[in-house]
């Protein structure tokens, strides 16, 4: 024995253990670095005047006033940027066609929507570089204002960018042979989904930091992002400044939801001003900043047509979209609709499916990635359209649903769509859904409600769902003219006492992968899960990665992670066979302990190999001195992650007030590395879809003002209008990934919003009602009855 | 204008203008950064501190209004060393995930089961309202608050 092995494994199976997470140390008390933690010496703050109008023309500005007043150190607008006015980067152009505007930092001439940026000041601190703005003189020529899609893509219309003619973006088209299968169709149902703007609103407001380093060219950018090393590329791109000097770091991040997956004005400005300057630079923006300036999400107009036997055979799916652009493309604006656009068809087997998006601009923010990004756009049209057509037919909608999914002998199977999913199983999922959910029981309950005229109406909603996540195959995006690939990676070192770092491409901002990564590595590695640091979102100290969204990090990082360190110990069971005097064929690796085969006597730790590695003093010929081990993986397909929601809806018939009663969802995420994690995800998700269903919708006023621009009008949930949630798993591990994971950041908030809204409608059948507006507040469900009541349209 | 406060321990004298909030007094004034700030319209409580035992969203108050108080953070209410029941319990329960909405909430919840040392899930969900989390739907922040009352004496009912 050797003093080595007196470190004893945590255990052998850390994968698949509700391990306590290592991050909630700092968190818990307080020492979290924050990016708005970050104080630099000599730093200059950096306050934004931001546009009032959603459409002007800017006749002057003038910001020399602002430059005399107290502590104010310089100011800028375009004019006076000059060159280092950045121009904001798209990097998923979809179609050889589409029309691509400029998005300059700060605007020059126009404003195109309310938060635009206009001008900024620098101050050596925050107070007085606010109270400066408004010395700064500007007049603007106000435009008519284009909120409305359908409007937008009139002729006749008020352009947002006029030099190109149009507001319509791009036309994308998939598919075909739709007409042909609904001629000979019994049933076909259309309706038009809105599928509402949305607000990221993630906790911590964005900040950035960026700093001039003075031993080098170097410049240090502190960001509250979820993507360091694109961010970092692209702000290379933008700026001019050579990628080598520009270090983005992610310190901790308090929540994305895709709303930090950009590269905002706000970053291209502090890494310039900070170059321009020579000094530290700051921004940190307040919440009413935030709700005009960070990207927007959803925001789809969808016409849905689905084609069918009488006895509810599917044949076919017809999606006709309009997305919203907002004024300005992003990182992957255009991007958005189409991973949704394969996810139509969803669960089921049809003929033909014919998918048609056209791309708008308007005097609105920006849309980007939020939660599910398409997906829970795709989910919402498809769940709620099977729940309508059953209504047609006169089916009970799980029954239909049954009868048209790919059953678990299928598998894998090729959807219409063009997609092949590796593994699933509806039918199990659903029966523990409905076992869970009591929904006989439920049903029976209706029945008697419906029977007797309760004013208080229970409804039943439905959401077998399915998505793809995990992005990406880099060949796949490259199809899609996504400009970056979806590879991720890992290097594993081990030091010279043992101890291990494993530095990942992902970039965590609340879900733990310090924790989960470590356990992968703990796993493979047999070394305790708390002599493992997982370093991450620092281009500085792991240099290579494709960062965080899509639930693609355990797919596709944890593939990295599993493939490096078993790389370290093929690479350490060389040198274990050197110091036992054996060929490595007779070792065999147990618990983080080499041992020869059928010698229960020769071992040698994985530690102690690390320290000869380290020395160096007599390693077999031709290897090399440290033990490291590095990998980088491309997935070999998405991840598709399945499940059943059903939710209990009470509906006051009187008031329109809507109740969420009972919640239970089933999901099939593969193999969990951490089931405790896994779940806080499922919960995180489940809010935010059934937010959408119930509480939040940014609203514009015709003139383009954002109606819903703080946290008192834009309704995140607070625990009082959320219950507890009833969740469990089935697992089908994926065969695409060799640790049988899937994603699950995103399957709560795909599933929910579909599940909550089916059930309200459920409710409110009998009366009429045959779709409720999303989010369904009060008055738009009472208004609701009262049509159906009146005969009219819901 | 002069003030003196206690913060976490600590007598503070400082020299505050009239409209410094008190949240940013304790983090740019004396770098209590432990304390955060996620919105300016007093919504999302993420800034929640301790006012003489009683929870405070500190970007309501002034920093003068302060004067001659006891203020605690969630820097104070253990040595990092020994935890409190209450950071114990979020931890056991995962009640939190990017963690930022932590620190009020962790507050509030002090403050709660200070007043009600049996909260039933009804009462956890009402007294945590003024505190906005979007990571982890409240599940596991109910059945932390839950949590931490059983490790302080009480028994959530």
């Amino acid at each position: 024995m050797t003093q080595m092995e007196v470190t004893t494994p945590t255990t052998p199976t850390a994968l698949g253990r509700p391990i306590r997470r290592k991050e909630d140390a700092r968190l818990l008390h307080g020492q979290t670095n924050w990016t708005d933690n970050i104080q630099l010496p000599g730093t200059l703050h950096m306050a934004i005047l931001r546009s009032p109008m959603a459409h002007a023309r800017i006749t002057k500005l003038d910001v020399s006033a602002a430059l005399k007043m107290p502590n104010v150190v310089a100011a800028f607008g375009a004019a006076e940027l000059g060159d280092l006015n950045g121009s904001v980067p798209c990097v998923w152009p979809v179609t050889d066609d589409i029309v691509m505007p400029g998005f300059p930092a700060l605007a020059i001439d126009k404003v195109r929507h309310v938060g635009d940026c206009v001008a900024v000041v620098l101050a050596t601190d925050a107070v007085h570089a606010a109270d400066a703005l408004e010395a700064i003189e500007v007049d603007y020529e106000p435009l008519p204002a284009v909120v409305n899609m359908e409007s937008a893509i009139v002729d006749g219309s008020t352009i947002v960018h006029d030099d190109k003619g149009t507001n319509t973006c791009y036309v994308y088209n998939l598919g075909g042979g739709y007409d042909e299968v609904a001629a000979k169709a019994d049933v076909i149902v259309k309706r038009r989904f809105i599928n509402q703007r949305l607000i990221p609103a993630f906790m911590e407001p964005r900040a950035v930091v960026a700093a001039p380093m003075g031993m080098s060219d170097e410049i240090t950018i502190w960001t509250s992002t979820q993507i360091p090393h694109i961010l970092r590329v692209l702000l290379a791109l933008v700026t001019g400044i050579p990628e080598n000097n520009l270090r983005v770091v992610a310190p901790d991040v308090g929540g994305g939801f895709g709303g930090k997956l950009q590269c905002y004005r706000e970053e291209i400005l502090v890494t310039q001003l900070a170059r321009k300057l020579g000094r530290p630079v700051k921004w940190t923006e307040t919440r009413s900043e935030d709700m005009v300036a960070t990207h927007h999400g959803r925001d789809q107009i969808q016409d849905i047509e689905i084609a069918s036997t009488s006895d509810g055979k599917m044949l076919g799916l017809k999606v006709t979209l309009l997305a919203n652009m907002g004024a300005y493309l992003q990182i992957i604006t255009p991007g958005v609709p189409l991973l949704g656009m394969f996810m139509y068809p969803a669960i089921y087997k049809m003929d033909a499916y014919d998918f048609t998006c056209t791309g708008v601009f308007t005097n609105t923010t920006p849309t980007d990635a939020y939660r599910g990004a398409g997906r829970p756009e795709a989910t919402y049209a498809i769940e709620r359209i099977v729940d309508e057509l059953a209504a047609e037919l006169g089916m009970e909608p799980m029954e239909l649903r049954k009868k048209n999914w790919i059953t678990h002998e299928e598998f894998p199977f090729t959807t219409v769509a063009g997609l092949t999913y590796d593994t699933g199983n509806y039918e199990a999922a659903t029966a523990r859904a409905m076992e869970l959910f009591d929904y006989d029981g439920l049903r029976a309950e209706q029945a008697l409600r419906r029977a007797s005229g309760d004013p208080v109406q229970l409804g039943i909603g439905i959401s077998t769902f399915t998505e793809m996540c995990g992005l990406a195959p880099s060949r796949t995006l490259g199809a899609l003219k996504y400009v970056a690939g979806g590879w991720e990676h890992c290097t594993v070192r081990l030091l010279p006492t043992g101890k291990v770092e494993v530095v990942t491409g992902t970039s965590p901002h609340g879900q733990g992968h310090e924790t989960a990564w470590s356990q992968i590595a703990s796993s493979v590695l047999g070394v305790p899960v708390e002599d493992i640091e997982v370093i991450h979102s620092d281009t500085g100290r792991s240099p290579y990665g494709m960062d965080t969204y899509g639930s693609r990090s355990l797919a596709v990082g944890g593939q990295a992670i599993k493939k490096a360190a078993d790389r370290l110990v093929e690479k350490a069971k060389v040198i274990a066979a050197h110091q036992l005097e054996c060929s490595p064929d007779d070792i065999e690796f147990v618990e983080g302990v080499f041992r020869v085969k059928g010698d229960p006597e020769k071992v040698q730790p994985l530690g102690a190999v690390a320290f000869e590695a380290f020395t160096a003093h007599n390693l077999p010929p031709g290897v090399e001195p440290t033990l490291s081990a590095e990998a980088t993986v491309d997935p070999e397909d998405f991840s598709y992650p399945h499940g059943t929601h059903l939710a209990a809806m009470e509906v006051d018939t009187e008031t329109g007030k809507v109740t969420l009663r009972k919640y239970v969802c089933v999901d099939d995420v593969g193999v969990q590395v951490n089931p405790m994690i896994v779940e806080g995800q499922v919960h995180g998700g489940l809010a935010q879809g059934i937010a959408q269903a119930m509480f939040e919708g940014a609203q514009y006023d015709e003139d383009g003002n954002l109606q819903t621009a703080s946290l008192a009008d834009y309704l995140i949930p607070s625990a009082m209008d959320l219950p507890s949630f009833i969740t469990d798993t089935t697992c089908t591990p994926s065969t695409t990934h060799p640790l049988g994971t899937k994603g699950v950041g995103e399957a709560g908030a795909i599933a929910s919003t579909p599940a909550i809204i089916n059930g309200v409608v459920d409710a409110l059948r009998p009366l009429g009602v045959t779709d409720i507006t999303m989010p369904a507040a009060p008055m738009t469900v009472w208004r609701a009855i009262q049509a159906a009541k009146a005969g009219g349209a819901a | 204008m002069h003030i003196s406060v206690t913060v976490d321990g600590m007598a503070y004298q400082a020299d505050v203008e009239p409209r410094t909030l008190l949240v940013h007094w304790l983090r740019e004034g004396i770098g209590k950064v432990g304390t955060v700030v996620g919105c300016d319209t007093s919504n999302c409580g993420s800034c929640t501190v301790l006012l003489d035992g009683r929870s405070v969203k500190s970007c309501s108050v002034l920093a003068v209004q302060a004067d001659g108080s006891t203020v605690t953070t969630i820097q104070g209410i253990s040595d990092g060393n020994e935890w409190h029941p209450v950071q114990t319990a979020f931890k056991e329960c995962h009640g939190l995930q990017c963690g930022y909405c932590t620190p009020g909430m962790v507050m509030s919840t002090v403050d709660l089961l200070s007043e009600n040392p049996n909260p039933t899930e009804a009462e956890i969900r009402e007294g945590l309202e003024g505190n906005l989390c979007r990571c982890t739907g409240y599940h596991n922040i109910v059945k932390s608050v839950a949590y931490a009352a059983d490790l302080m004496g009480g028994s959530a009912k």
